[in-house]
Formats: C-alpha cells, structure tokens, sequence
C-alpha cells in the first residue's frame, strides 16, 4: 500500500504535443481517485505513466515517497486491469489469474491459497479450469480483476473496466469493485469517461481537459462548487444548462425572465456585461407543483416546452430558448469538448414525473435561484464559487470515507475471525 | 441453398479434387507396377507387385535412396528448426520494436526470396568448394536458411502484428521481464504462426532440387529429390520409373503426416478471448 504523488507531470509526444501537461496530484494511501475527461484528454496516458508503460517526458513520479520515474513496470509493483482485460488466452483461468504469483516464484501451495482467496471473492470458483474464450465478458473482467489482487501490489490501477461490458452488468460491476476496494483499502486509480462511475465510485474525482487538470475534488464538491464552465458541464446528467444574461441591478435577465442575486454573489459578477448563467435540471419545478413557501426564494416563469420525456420516477422537459451569437459559438465549442454535438440552444428541465406539462403548450415554471453559478463566458471561471463550502464537503467525505474504511476493515477482521474458529472447530 | 445448387456444389468439388488427386493416385498405382507391367497401357497395375518399394528399400537402390532419406530429414529439419528461431527474434523485432532500417529489412527479405535460386548456385558452388561446404549438411543448411527464412519473417510478423499490445504489457505490469514476456506470453499466442511457417519452411526446403543437386556429390549430403535424379534402370534400356514411383510416394508421406498432425495446431482464432471479442 502506498501513495501516489505526481509532480509537474509532462507527457510529450513526438511532434511536441503535450498530452499531459503540468499535472501535479497527490493521492493519499487507500484513496480511490478518478480520472475523467472526454476522449482524448489524456487521462489513459496519466494512468499509463504512473504505471510505467509511457515514459515520463519531465516531472516526478512518486510512488511510496520514492522516485519511480526510470523504474521498469515489473519494479513499480502496481497491478492494472486493462480495458480490453488482456487476458492470457492459453492459460487457464486459475493459471491466468496465478500469472503474477508464478513469476514470483512462489511456492505451488501459496499460489494455491492466493488463487483460491481471489477466486472466492470474485466468485470464480467454477470457473477456475476454464479457458478466457469460454467466458463471458463479465466473468472476463473479475478474472482480470483476480489476476490484480492476487499479488499484494502498492496501488491498483483501472484503465476504463467496464466501458466493455452491457449497462445492467456495468452497474453490478461498478457496485462490485467499490466494495472491493472498500474491502481491501488499496490505492486506487480510475481511469473513465463515465461520469455515473466517476461520481459513484471516487472519493476524489480529478477532471482533466487537453491534458491539463482543471478540478480535483470529492464528487460532491465537483457537482456544487464547479471550478469552471467545463466542469461544470461535464459532471452531472443531464448536464447543466447554460443561459446567457446580462446583470441589471442584483437580478440577472435570462432568457426565462430575471433571477434574483444576493449580494455577495452580485459583486463577484461585477460589472461584466454578458454572463452565462448555469442552473442544473433539477433547480427547476413546474410552478404548479411548488409549496407556497418556497417559492420565494426561486422565480417564475413561462415558456413553451418542446418536448416532454417521461421516464417513470422523473421528467424532462426541453425548453429552447433565443441566444445572442458570442454565446452560441461559446457554448457549441463547449458541447463539442464535452463529446456531446448539441445541436440547439435549450434548456433542459427536471420536473416531478406528476406534472401535467405537455408538449407544445406554454407553461409556468419554477427555479430555485440559490444554488445557481454565474460563469464568465470569456474564460470560463465560476464567478460565484464558494471555495470554503467546496472545500467543506470534500472534508465531509474524506471523514466519511474513513469511517468507512474503518468499519470494513474491522467488519473483515471478524470475518477473518470466525472463519478461523470454523476451521479450528 | 436449393438442391439444385447443392447439386452443383457436390459436383464441382469432385470435379477439383479428382483433377488435384489423379496425378497422386497415377504415382501410387506406378508404383505398384512391376517393371514388365509399366507400359501396360491401363492406369491400375494388372497385379499389385511390391518389387519397385523393395528395390529402393532393401535392393539395389537402397544404397541411393536410403542415405538420401536420412540427409533430407536431417538437413532440412535442422533448416527448418534454425528458421523458426531466427524469425522468430526477427518478427517479434519488426512487429514491436521502432527501429531504423526496419523497411529495408522486410524489403531485402522480399528480394532475396524472389531472387532466381538458379543464379545463385553457381557462385555457391564455386564458393562451398573454396571453403570445404561442398558435399556436407552445412553446405545445405544455409542455402536453405536463405529460401526459408524471407517468407518466415513476412508470416511471422505478420502473425506478431495480430497480437494485442496489451497481453505484453499486462504481462510486464505483473511482473514479468521483457523477455519472461515473449517466452510465457508472445510464443505460446504465436503458437500457430510458428507452426505454419515451420510448415511452410519445410515444405519449401524438402521440395529443393537445384541446390540438391548441385551442391552435392556423394551420399554425404544428397537429398531425396537430388538422388531420384540419379536412379537408373537395372540395364540401361530399362526405365527407372517404378522404382522413382515408389520413391516419390515415399517422401510424400512425411509431408501429409506433417499437414495432418498439425492440421489441429493451425487454427485461428487462439488469441480469442484475451481481449473483448
């Protein structure tokens, strides 16, 4: 078990382009970290150097306080599961998962317990004389999975697991490795684009744009306290809506009529002229359906819905809306970054799956004004960012995490405990 | 597919593998001919007759034929063996190593394999006799190394190229050496290709003639192919065909062994599995 620190992390390649630039992280012993970002943004290639599969153009690379950065992979003691799990196809799966153990050159009856202990976490047991061939893309990726516990390695690393694997296994898997790492209290580094997996599985997420960092933080924070324009729309689904608008007094007139600004939030957006104004889905209610209480601290508004999309337990509505040029190209670039081509300026509204608003119709809308970010356009800085509030709740699920850890590590030691006294009996 | 068509199928593939078997079948059915029975003008022999195997086996020509067997086994299998390994290394070089001068060694391979071999055996001849190669194993073994090992690179590589980066470099996160990583990972997946081109080199080098034939002397070195050249009648109005019969059919046999053992082993498709398929 070790920390991971990186400091001022350079990847260029050879024409110069640096796919990793300037990144400096620390990742404490037993955290599990993310690394997201849309294709390309060099999150593989960070995963791959702190691994040592890609050499490191300038930086240091610390791995339990030592310097790996000229160190060979086989001496860096890390274990990885690949995308494509890369599995031994001529070996058993007991053989593919004792891979490591072999060549250590461990003991036939150590590289027997440790197969049997991974097996029986994973559930392979039946598995263990079957070829990789015969199985199926799920039981694939637990024998990857085996075949990176089996050896005591420092840190685990996770090059996009599950992005093979169907929805519905997708989900069990991802419930699966959580608890694994909870249990085992390893390092972990996860490489994804996956933002439900990043938001579900991180302690600490690290956002990543064009090789450089641009947020790291626990998901809560990243989702409430956004750094940037970027983070801010990467993170959350359906993402958050930006509108343009222009500060009149304290209220800001968007396209969906004034919202109303305290003052300290008012100041920070200063005397720019135009603004983008980014309001999550689910900041938004039909009118109809608000409690009278709390529909002072929001505004309303109309707007004609152009479509509906109703899933059960929740409902969308799509709201377009009129928006001055700078702004559009602004926001095009945006989507186009975040791999999603929106075609149109609209706004997308969570509204309670009773509501009656339907397509086509004007309707009267609801949006709770206090959590709203105010973005400058030009550079994409959260104007109204509370760092301490960010900083809090990160503190809040590094406590919670511990505790976590705490609680698994004693859970299993009883485990541990009774299993003994089962086989002594 | 209608009957019709089913029909057609049946027939056009008797059609192919009558016409690709008739000249296998007229050199068994020769060589079952006694020497009176050769021009009997019918292509079975009128009785089955043994004498020609017997001649080449035990009789007069066995001192020919025999000697002439056990060169070409050891010859071209030490040949075949060397081929393998070099290309091997060579492969694995050119499918996963970036180095300068990888084109120009792929495509000197290339030349030397289409270079005439007829224009070569003068020189080797003069040269072998030169250095004291004439008339040994050695003296073969490299001309065949030089047939055999271009299209062992270009089917190796190839077959190097099909591998995952991956499975390497899971294998080095595990622990293992660059070389741990051929050995326990690339060789065992190149499996295939390997036997194919060990197929292949053999095929190419037992099938050689003019190197045979004109590199060799004696029964020192001469290979099977040379050695039926030099079969002669009992007296010299008597053609050797028969016993050349037997002979061919002789040294077809470790070649459809070779293509039936490893018939198994040349299977696409091992790699299946190791990544998402």
């Amino acid at each position: 078990m070790a920390s991971i620190d990186m400091k001022n992390i350079v990847k260029k390649y050879g024409d110069g382009f640096p796919a990793v630039n300037d990144v400096s992280m620390d990742i404490a012993d037993g955290e599990f970290m993310i690394l997201v970002g849309p294709s390309g943004c060099g999150k593989s290639t960070l995963l791959r150097m702190i691994v040592g599969l890609e050499d490191i153009t300038s930086g240091d690379m610390m791995i339990g306080g030592k310097k790996v950065n000229d160190k060979a992979p086989r001496d860096r003691n890390l274990s990885m599961v690949f995308q494509n799990y890369a599995l031994y196809p001529h070996l058993s799966v007991f053989e593919n998962i004792a891979f490591p153990l072999r060549l250590q050159k461990a003991p036939e009856d150590e590289v027997k317990r440790k197969v049997d202990e991974a097996a029986d976490v994973l559930e392979l047991h039946e598995h263990l004389q079957r070829k990789p061939a015969n199985l199926s893309g799920g039981q694939r990726q637990r024998v990857a999975m085996g075949r990176a516990i089996v050896r005591s390695a420092d840190a685990f690393l996770f090059d996009e697991p599950l992005s093979n694997l169907d929805a519905k296994l997708r989900g069990q898997m991802r419930t699966e490795i959580a608890r694994l790492q909870r249990r085992l209290g390893i390092t972990t580094v996860y490489v994804t684009h996956d933002q439900t997996e990043a938001m579900t599985l991180g302690d600490r997420v690290c956002v990543l744009r064009k090789g450089v960092i641009q947020q790291v933080a626990s998901p809560r924070e990243l989702y409430e306290q956004p750094v940037n324009l970027f983070v801010a729309g990467f993170i959350g689904s359906p993402p958050m809506n930006f509108l343009p608008a222009t500060l009149n007094g304290n209220a800001l007139d968007t396209p969906f009529g004034p919202i109303d600004l305290d003052e300290k939030r008012a100041k920070a957006v200063g005397d720019r002229d135009l603004v983008l104004v980014g309001i999550r889905p689910e900041y938004f209610e039909d009118a109809s359906l608000v409690e009278e209480t709390k529909k002072g601290v929001g505004s309303t508004f109309t707007a004609r819905v152009d479509v509906t999309e109703w899933l059960g337990d929740s409902q969308y509505a799509y709201i377009p809306y009129e928006a001055p040029a700078e702004v559009t190209t602004q926001l095009k670039e945006l989507s186009r970054e975040l791999d999603s081509d929106q075609l149109r300026t609209q706004a997308i509204v969570s509204i309670d799956s009773t509501s009656r608003i339907r397509e086509g119709r004007e309707s009267e809308f609801w949006l709770d004004s206090r959590k709203v970010h105010v973005f400058d356009p030009a550079t994409g800085e959260n104007l109204t960012r509370d760092a301490e509030a960010g900083a809090a709740l990160t503190r809040l699920a590094a406590e919670e995490r511990a505790e976590q850890v705490e609680h698994a590590r004693s859970r299993s030691v009883a485990a541990t405990g009774e299993q003994d006294v089962d086989e002594a009996g | 597919m209608s009957t019709r068509e089913k029909v057609l199928w049946v027939v056009a593939g008797i059609v192919i593998v009558v016409y690709a078997l008739l000249p296998v079948g007229w050199i068994v059915s020769l060589s079952l001919k006694s020497s009176s029975d050769i021009a009997n003008g019918q292509f079975l022999p009128t009785e089955v007759s043994w004498e020609n195997y017997s001649q080449i086996l035990v009789g007069d020509a066995a001192e020919l034929f025999l000697p002439a067997l056990r060169n070409s086994f050891g010859i071209v299998l030490i040949a075949t063996f060397i081929s393998c390994v070099l290309s091997m290394f060579c492969a694995y070089a050119i499918a996963r190593l970036d180095f300068r001068g990888k084109k120009l060694i792929l495509s000197s391979a290339l030349a030397v394999a289409i270079f005439p071999v007829i224009s070569i055996v003068t020189p080797l001849f003069n040269l072998w006799r030169q250095i004291g190669l004439y008339d040994t194993w050695p003296g073969l073994i490299i001309p065949y190394l030089s047939l055999t090992l271009p299209i062992s690179i270009w089917t190796l590589s190839a077959f190097f190229r099909e591998i995952p980066w991956e499975m390497e470099q899971a294998a080095q996160v595990d622990g293992a050496t660059t070389w741990q990583a051929f050995r326990k990972v690339i060789v065992p997946l190149a499996a295939p290709g390997v036997f194919t081109t060990a197929i292949i080199a053999f095929f190419i080098a037992w099938n050689d003639f003019a190197y045979g034939i004109s590199l060799t002397s004696t029964g020192a070195a001469r290979p099977v192919p040379a050695a039926l050249g030099l079969f002669s009648g009992a007296s010299q109005f008597e053609s050797p065909n028969g016993p050349i019969a037997a002979a061919a059919v002789i040294v077809t046999i470790p070649v459809v062994v070779l293509v039936l053992l490893f018939q198994r082993r040349i299977v696409a498709g091992l790699t299946n599995g190791a990544v998402k398929g």
